[in-house]
C-alpha cells in the first residue's frame, strides 16, 4: 500500500511493515498468533485442572496428596521458574539495546533456569512413584500426573525454543530488529510460568490448608 | 512478463538453510501437494468435505434404508451402530464444519483485499492435517471396526472393558488429530482478520461473513481444547490403564459428558455461524439492497457467540443435575434464540422492498430460513426439561438437529455454492438444472425429516436398529426413507450441475451477480496474486460503493480515492513441502497410538520436529512482484528470511 493512498482516504490507525503489507492492528502477525494460541492454551490447562477439582478427594486408595506433596522442595522449584520469568525480560531488553553478549547469554539462563524446574520435577516423580504414587493406582495419581506432565512438557518445548534461538543467534546473527521473535517465545515463557503459579497454589498449596 | 510466465520463475527465493528444494511448480499434483495459496487450500477444503458429506449421506442412506420397515434385517446391529456413529462424526467433523472452513479458506482474504491469510504455510498444514484425520477415521472400515459409540462417545461405554476393539481408538485419535488442524485453521483466520483488512476497512466495515468467521474462529479456539483434552484422557486410559473414566476407581462418567458438550454445543455454532454468514451475503446481493441493521447482526453473532458456552447442559437434563442447573440452562437456552431470531428478522427486513431476484442461491436462503425456523422453534422446545424429560433421545431430537445442521447449515452452503461457484471457476452453473435440483432436495429434506417429529412424539427411540411392528411406526418411518430417495435426485441432479458447470459453464464474468463485496472486485477465478490493486474501503459494502458511488454518496468520489494504484507491488509467499510433511507424520503417530506401538509414536514425532524445524528455518519465502499496469505483474525474486 502507497503512501499516497494512505493520505487519500481515512486508513484508521493501520501501518505497513518491510514488505509494504498493510497491518490494521500495527501489530506483527506473529505477536497476535502467539496470544491467540495462548487464549486456546488456557483452555486446555483449564479443562485439565477443571477435571483434576472435580477428582479431588475421591481417590478410594492412597496415597492421598497430603501423603507426597513436600511443599518447600516444590517452592524451590516454583522460585527458580519465577526468577526465569524476571531473566526473560532482561534478555528482551538486551536484545532491543541490541547488547547481543548479554542477549546470549540471559538468554541461555533462562533455559538452564528452565532445565533445573524440569529436574525437580523428573526427581518429584521419580520420589512420588516410589512413594506408590502411580499414574494407574489412584485419581489423584492419574489427575496429578497427566497436569502436571502436560506443564512439564509446555515447560520443556519452551527450554528447546530458547536454546534454538541461542543457537540461531550465531547462524544467523541476531540484532535488536528480531526482537519480536525473542519476544513471542517469551510471552509463551511467562504464561507456562503463570500456569504453573496457578497449579502451584491449587494443587500443591490448598492441601494444606 | 505475462501472467502465464510468472508462476515458473528462473530462480527462486530460497535461503541455503533449506533442507528440501523450494517447491514452484505451478501445475499439476505438486503444484496441489506444496501449494499454499488460500485459494487453492479453499478448494480442497471444499472438495475434500464434498467426498465425506457423500461417504456421510451414503451411510445415512443405508440408515433409512434399514428403518424402511419394522424388523428389517438389512443392516446387523453392529454395522448399524457403526453407520449412525460414522454418519455423526463425518457430516459434523469431515462434512459441514470444515465445508465452512474452505469457503473461509477462499473468501475471507478476498472479502478483507489481503492476498492471503496470516500464515499461509500454517492454511497449508491445517488441511493437511484436517485430510489426515479423516483418511485415518476412514480407514477404520478396512483395518478391523469403525467406531460404533455414537458421535458423542459416552463414558463409559468407551472404556477398553466395555469396548475392546479397534472402533474406539480411531475415533479418539482420529479426532485428537484432526482438531489440531481446526484449531490452528481458527488461530491463523482471526490473526488475519484482525490484522490483514484493507485500508479503511474498520471492523464495522468487514463483510458479514467475515465476521461471522472471526466469531466461529474464536469458538473453536476456545471449545476445541475441552473435547482435545477429553480425546486425550480417553486415550490414555485405553492405552495407558490411567482412571479418567474408571467408575470403580471414583472416576465419574458424567464428566465426559460435561467436556463434550462444553466442545458440543459450541460447535452447534461454530457449525452454524458460517452459515449465518453466507446467508447474509446472498440475500442482500438479491434484494439489491444493503443488509438491513447490520451491527445489530453482528452483534447478535458475538452474543451468540458468548451465550454458545453457557448453554451445554441443555443436552443433559435428563441426567438428573437438579432443578437449579436445569432451570439455569433452560433460561440461557431460550435467551440464545433471541439473537438468532433477531437475525432472521433482520434478513427478512433485508428481503422487504427489495429487487428480489430468485436464483438457485437465493432459493436455497429462502428455504434455510423457513427450515432454520422451524429446526429452531423445536431448539425452543427442547430447551424447557420437562419437554426434553419427554423427547429426549427420541426421534424428536433427530429431527430437531437435522432441521438446524441439514436445514440450516447445509441450505446456506448449498446457497453459498451456488452464490460463489462463478467465483470459483470463472463459470456460472446451469439455472434451470439449479432449480430443479433444489425442488428435489429441499422439498426431499421436509419429506425425510419432518415426519420424524411424529416418531419421536411417539416414543421411538434414536439410535435404535429397528422396530416392531403394529405400534404406529411403520408409516412415517416409510414416509421419510421414501424422502431419501426424492433428495438423493437433488443431490446428484447438484452433482450433474456442478460437474455440467465445470466443463461447459456459461462464462460468468468477473461480478455476475452485481455484488456488493470485494471478492466480486477482481477476476474469476481471482490471479493468484488477488488484486494487483490494493484496495481502499471508504465504506460498508466497499465494492457497491466502488460501482454505485451516487446511490450511496449522492454524488461521484473522484477516481483516486476509490481504488489507489499499488506501487509497491505484492509479496506472494513460497510453496513449501513442510506443512505437508509434518501432516503426513501424524498419520504414523496415529496408527502407532492405535496399536500401542509407542516407537512408532516416537518416531512420527522426530520427522515432526525435523519437519517444524525445517520450516522455520525456510522461511516465508517466495518473490516479490511489481503491477506495472493493472493486468501485467513483474516478477521478481526474493530471497527472505523468516
Amino acid at each position: 500500500m502507497s503512501v499516497q493512498s494512505a493520505s487519500t482516504v481515512p486508513v484508521g490507525s493501520g501501518h505497513t511493515d518491510h514488505h509494504g503489507t498493510y497491518k490494521s492492528t500495527r501489530l506483527p502477525d506473529i505477536k497476535l498468533m502467539m496470544w491467540v494460541f495462548l487464549a486456546s492454551d488456557i483452555m486446555f490447562f483449564g479443562t485439565l485442572l477443571g477435571t483434576y477439582l472435580v477428582y479431588r478427594g475421591r481417590s478410594l486408595t492412597g496415597p492421598y496428596p497430603t501423603d507426597v506433596l513436600d511443599i518447600p522442595l516444590t517452592t524451590v522449584s516454583t522460585f527458580v521458574l519465577l526468577m526465569s520469568s524476571f531473566v526473560m525480560v532482561l534478555a528482551l531488553h538486551a536484545l532491543r539495546q541490541n547488547d547481543i553478549g548479554k542477549f546470549r547469554l540471559w538468554t541461555g539462563a533462562v533455559a538452564f533456569f528452565g532445565s533445573i524446574f524440569l529436574g525437580f520435577q523428573v526427581y518429584e516423580f521419580i520420589h512420588f512413584v516410589d512413594m506408590g504414587l502411580t499414574l494407574q493406582g489412584n485419581l489423584f495419581g492419574t489427575t496429578f500426573y497427566v497436569l502436571t506432565g502436560t506443564h512439564g512438557v509446555h515447560v520443556a518445548i519452551g527450554i528447546i525454543w530458547l536454546l534454538s534461538i541461542l543457537v540461531h543467534s550465531y547462524i544467523k546473527p541476531w540484532t535488536s530488529k528480531d526482537d519480536v521473535y525473542l519476544e513471542v517465545a517469551g510471552l509463551y515463557w511467562h504464561f507456562v510460568d503463570l500456569v504453573w503459579i496457578v497449579i502451584f497454589t491449587v494443587v500443591y498449596l490448598v492441601e494444606f490448608i | 512478463m505475462a501472467i502465464g510466465k510468472l508462476g515458473a520463475p528462473p530462480a527462486v527465493g530460497q535461503s541455503p538453510d533449506t533442507l528440501l528444494t523450494r517447491p514452484t511448480w505451478t501445475e499439476g499434483l505438486l503444484s496441489w501437494l506444496t501449494t499454499v495459496d488460500h485459494k487453492r487450500l479453499g478448494i480442497l477444503y471444499i472438495v475434500t468435505s464434498f467426498v465425506f458429506m457423500a461417504a456421510a449421506s451414503f451411510e445415512a442412506f443405508l440408515i433409512r434404508l434399514q428403518l424402511a420397515a419394522p424388523g428389517n434385517t438389512l443392516l446387523s446391529p453392529d454395522v448399524y451402530n457403526q453407520m449412525f456413529t460414522m454418519h455423526g462424526v463425518t457430516m459434523v467433523f469431515l462434512a459441514i464444519m470444515p465445508l465452512g472452513i474452505g469457503f473461509a479458506n477462499y473468501f475471507v482474504p478476498l472479502q478483507i483485499g489481503a492476498r492471503d491469510l496470516a500464515f499461509p504455510r500454517l492454511n497449508a498444514f491445517g488441511y493437511w492435517v484436517y485430510l489426515v484425520g479423516g483418511v485415518f477415521l476412514y480407514t477404520s472400515f478396512f483395518l478391523g471396526d469403525p467406531p460404533d459409540v455414537g458421535w458423542v462417545a459416552y463414558a463409559p461405554l468407551t472404556s477398553l472393558s466395555n469396548n475392546p476393539g479397534l472402533g474406539t481408538d480411531f475415533y479418539m485419535v482420529g479426532l485428537f488429530v484432526g482438531g489440531i488442524g481446526t484449531l490452528v485453521t481458527a488461530m491463523n483466520l482471526i490473526v488475519t482478520i484482525v490484522n490483514m483488512r484493507a485500508p479503511g476497512m474498520s471492523m464495522m466495515r468487514v463483510p458479514v461473513f467475515t465476521w461471522m468467521m472471526l466469531i466461529t474462529s474464536f469458538l473453536i479456539i476456545f471449545a476445541f481444547p475441552p473435547l482435545t483434552v477429553a480425546l486425550f484422557q480417553v486415550m490414555m486410559d485405553r492405552t495407558f490403564g490411567t482412571l479418567f473414566y474408571v467408575p470403580e476407581a471414583g472416576a465419574m462418567a458424567i464428566l465426559w459428558q460435561h467436556l463434550f458438550w462444553i466442545f458440543g454445543h459450541p460447535e452447534v455454532y461454530i457449525i452454524i455461524l458460517p452459515a449465518f454468514g453466507v446467508i447474509s451475503e446472498v440475500i442482500p446481493t438479491f434484494s439489491r439492497k444493503p443488509l438491513f441493521g447490520y451491527p445489530v447482526i453482528i452483534l447478535s453473532g458475538i452474543f451468540i457467540g458468548f451465550m454458545g458456552f453457557a448453554v451445554w447442559t441443555h443436552h443433559m437434563f435428563t441426567t438428573g443435575l437438579g432443578p437449579v442447573v436445569n432451570t439455569a440452562f433452560a433460561l440461557t437456552s431460550m435467551v440464545i434464540g433471541i439473537p438468532t431470531g433477531i437475525k432472521v428478522f433482520n434478513w427478512l427486513g433485508t428481503i422487504w422492498g427489495g429487487h428480489v431476484r430468485f436464483t438457485t442461491s437465493m432459493l436455497y436462503a429462502v428455504a434455510f430460513l423457513i427450515t432454520f425456523t422451524v429446526g429452531g422453534i423445536t431448539g425452543i422446545m427442547l430447551a424447557v426439561p420437562p419437554f426434553t424429560a419427554q423427547a429426549h433421545d427420541t426421534y424428536f431430537v433427530v429431527a430437531h438437529f437435522h432441521f438446524v445442521m441439514g436445514g440450516g447449515a447445509l441450505l446456506a452452503f448449498l446457497a453459498g455454492l451456488y452464490y460463489w461457484f462463478p467465483k470459483l471457476t470463472g463459470k456460472l452453473l446451469d439455472e434451470r438444472l439449479g432449480k430443479a435440483a433444489f425442488w428435489f432436495a429441499v422439498p426431499g429434506f421436509w419429506v425425510i425429516f419432518f415426519p420424524q417429529h411424529f416418531l419421536g412424539l411417539m416414543g421411538m427411540p434414536r439410535r435404535t436398529q429397528t422396530y416392531v411392528e403394529g405400534i404406529g411406526l411403520e408409516l412415517w418411518n416409510m414416509v421419510s426413507t421414501i424422502g431419501t430417495f426424492i433428495m438423493l435426485v437433488g443431490l446428484v441432479l447438484l452433482l450433474i450441475n456442478i460437474i455440467h458447470g465445470f466443463v461447459r459453464g456459461k462464462p460468468a464474468g468477473d461480478d455476475p451477480w452485481d455484488a456488493r463485496t470485494l471478492e466480486w472486485a477482481t477476476s474469476s477465478p481471482p490471479p493468484f496474486y488477488n488484486f494487483a490493486r490494493q484496495p481502499v474501503v471508504n465504506d460498508r459494502d466497499a465494492l457497491w460503493v466502488q460501482k454505485y458511488p451516487e446511490s450511496v454518496h449522492g454524488e461521484r468520489v473522484p477516481e483516486e480515492a476509490s481504488e489507489p494504484y499499488d506501487r509497491h507491488g505484492a509479496h506472494i509467499p513460497g510453496q513449501s513441502w513442510y506443512p505437508l510433511l509434518v501432516a503426513l507424520a501424524l498419520l504414523p503417530f496415529s496408527y502407532g497410538w492405535l496399536y500401542d506401538n509407542m516407537w512408532v509414536v516416537g518416531l512420527s514425532m522426530v520427522v515432526v520436529t525435523f519437519g517444524v524445524y525445517a520450516w522455520a528455518l525456510e522461511g516465508v519465502g517466495g518473490r516479490h512482484i511489481h503491477f506495472d499496469d493493472r493486468r501485467d505483474p513483474q516478477g521478481a525474486d526474493e530471497g527472505e528470511q523468516a
